[in-house]
């Protein structure tokens, strides 16, 4: 591997997990509301949360750019642009990556209930206590699942980077647009590497996970 | 005495709760009804788990809920100790840290019952290194009601914890449940659907029918009241008494009760002499004699008894209300009412076929 694909290999592990890390964060709560709630917007939310599944990752790619950019609802409002940077790639990949998170918690919180919550609150610990102590290591496969699905689909992520991100070495250039920059130059051999490390290593990333949940389905469309 | 008053009016899609309850707190409270009545429910109301606007809760001096006022406690914030239906111990904890989850959240002032105590009332010292998967369900709803008691609750709400459980299993828990209560004097609010927990367990009984309260008051009153006697179904108890074992004729099988300086004589009980038992006596075992009868008889059984009320029951049988220091309720041909002429104030003596203690009685 050249310097240039080491260095695009760090950008998109640091990618991966702060993406992993954005997602778990603001998606524990979402998936916990999403499983628990009667609200009539349930389905409405369920269906945003799932649209990067189906959607273009060109026009996921395109609209947050828009909002992104200089001139953009967001440009305006901090007055710079996040386009072209890496936190704006955090953010584009957030959106892209997380059905892969919130599907898997969702289901785990689903399957759990609030059975174990009530008597944990029965036993005097407070909610956050409950969720800590409770609900969370009963919902652990539910997380392992997130974990490695999240971050392995934000390693596999193109259009999106290449929208949002364009592919500014050491910045915004990950694996999977590296291996496009070496076929447009023929350099094939490069992209090979690449591209056979990335085959393997997905293989493996969703081995464990169907391993580790032969007996808790994992929830992903 | 203590007391608990609570309002609630709760309305879902298919179920209305409508209760008001003002009740003793000391001993055993039986909340009993029919699957549907709300009696569950209502337990959730009583520990905060379920909320409905001008819901009103109030414990001695505390009140836990005043929703005029937009109060609510969460249930982490009452002292209240609740056994579900299910077990719902942590699988990802041993039996001994799922018994210290709540016991370690209290403040070591508060702990007024120990681990040691626990284990020693529920038999659970050999379960304590187990997991929870490797435990039986009558052991898992022991470690449940033992987790509820570490956190020296003030009032223990338990779900139909028998429910579950096989005949034989219930009646391995139900001696514990009553242990607890007169060991650690804590007072306890009991779901049930099953005629003889009531019978076995309660000192009072809150009925409830399609979430409305039909009546509230002492074991004895309840089950020998005309009004509420089709809320027990087919089976008419005449009577549930505290006794007193007096002594015990091993060359017979027998065991001498005494109550209220009458005596029953039962068969042979492994209890000590001195020790209370419940007894139950059905309506339909009772006969009436006026006046001692002066040739022998084979019933061992025969209390004096003062006739209180004569109640119209159908077109063959009435049910006689007898005092015998405790309500005793004979289900007589109205032939024999007319034939013996009985009245209200009269002195008759009760023969009474069967006295059986609670744990020989099937639904």
């Amino acid at each position: 591997m050249t310097e240039m694909d080491l260095s695009a290999l760090w950008v998109t592990l640091r990618l991966a997990a702060m993406t992993v890390v954005v997602l778990l964060i603001v998606g524990t709560p979402l998936a916990w509301w999403l499983a628990h709630t009667r609200s009539r917007f349930r389905p409405i939310v369920e269906a945003v949360v799932a649209l990067p599944i189906v959607l273009p990752p060109t026009v996921l790619g395109f609209y947050i750019l828009v909002a992104l950019g200089p001139y953009g609802p967001l440009g305006r409002l901090m007055n710079f642009t996040l386009a072209f940077t890496f936190t704006g790639l955090v953010i584009a990949s957030v959106f892209y990556s997380m059905p892969f998170v919130i599907q898997p918690l969702q289901g785990a919180f689903e399957a759990a209930g609030k059975a174990p919550l009530e008597a944990a609150w029965s036993l005097r610990a407070s909610r956050l206590d409950a969720f800590l102590t409770v609900m969370s290591p009963i919902a652990l496969r539910g997380y392992i699942s997130a974990v490695v699905l999240g971050f392995a689909h934000t390693m596999g992520e193109f259009g999106v980077v290449l929208m949002v991100g364009g592919s500014i070495p050491g910045q915004t250039k990950v694996l999977s647009t590296t291996i496009f920059d070496h076929v447009e130059t023929m350099e094939f051999a490069q992209a090979h590497a690449i591209s056979a490390f990335m085959l393997i290593f997905s293989f493996l990333v969703l081995l464990g996970v169907y391993v580790a949940n032969r007996r808790f389905p994992i929830h992903v469309s | 005495m203590s007391r608990l008053v609570a309002r609630f009016d709760v309305r879902y899609p298919s179920f209305h709760l409508s209760v008001g309850l003002d009740v003793p707190t000391s001993g055993i409270t039986v909340l009993f009804g029919p699957s549907g009545s709300g009696k569950t429910t209502l337990l959730r109301c009583l520990a905060g788990l379920e909320r409905a606007s001008g819901g009103f809760m109030q414990f001695d001096n505390d009140v836990w809920q005043d929703e005029a006022n937009g109060m609510c406690l969460p249930l982490y914030a009452r002292p209240i100790g609740y056994v579900f239906q299910e077990p719902r111990l942590f699988p990802h904890y041993s039996v001994r840290s799922n018994l210290l989850y709540g016991y370690k959240r209290i403040p070591s002032q508060e702990r007024r019952i120990s681990i040691e105590q626990v284990v020693a009332i529920l038999g659970i010292e050999h379960l304590l290194e187990r997991r929870i998967h490797k435990l039986s369900g009558g052991e898992q709803q022991r470690v449940a009601i033992g987790r509820a008691l570490l956190t020296s609750p003030k009032l223990l709400l338990l779900d139909e914890p028998l429910a579950s459980l096989d005949i034989q299993r219930k009646q391995e828990l139900l001696p514990f449940i009553r242990r607890l209560h007169e060991e650690l004097h804590i007072p306890v609010i009991y779901v049930s659907h099953a005629i003889s927990e009531i019978l076995q367990l309660a000192d009072r009984v809150v009925l409830l029918k399609q979430g409305k309260l039909v009546g509230a008051g002492a074991l004895n009153e309840v089950l020998t009241s005309l009004e509420y006697r089709g809320s027990f179904g087919s089976l008419r108890v005449g009577a549930v008494l505290d006794a007193r074992v007096a002594r015990h004729e091993p060359q017979y099988g027998l065991t001498q009760l005494e109550f209220k300086g009458q005596f029953l004589f039962v068969l042979l009980q492994s209890v000590a002499i001195g020790q209370s038992v419940r007894v139950h006596i059905l309506s339909s075992d009772v006969s009436l004699v006026i006046g001692r009868i002066e040739s022998p008889t084979s019933v061992l059984n025969i209390l004096k008894a003062t006739i209180v009320e004569i109640r119209d029951i159908d077109q063959s049988s009435v049910d006689v209300l007898l005092d015998i220091g405790a309500p005793l309720i004979a289900s007589i041909t109205r032939k024999s009412l007319a034939n013996l002429g009985l009245k209200p104030g009269q002195h008759v003596y009760a023969h009474i076929k069967a006295v059986a203690l609670n744990e020989e009685l099937t639904e």
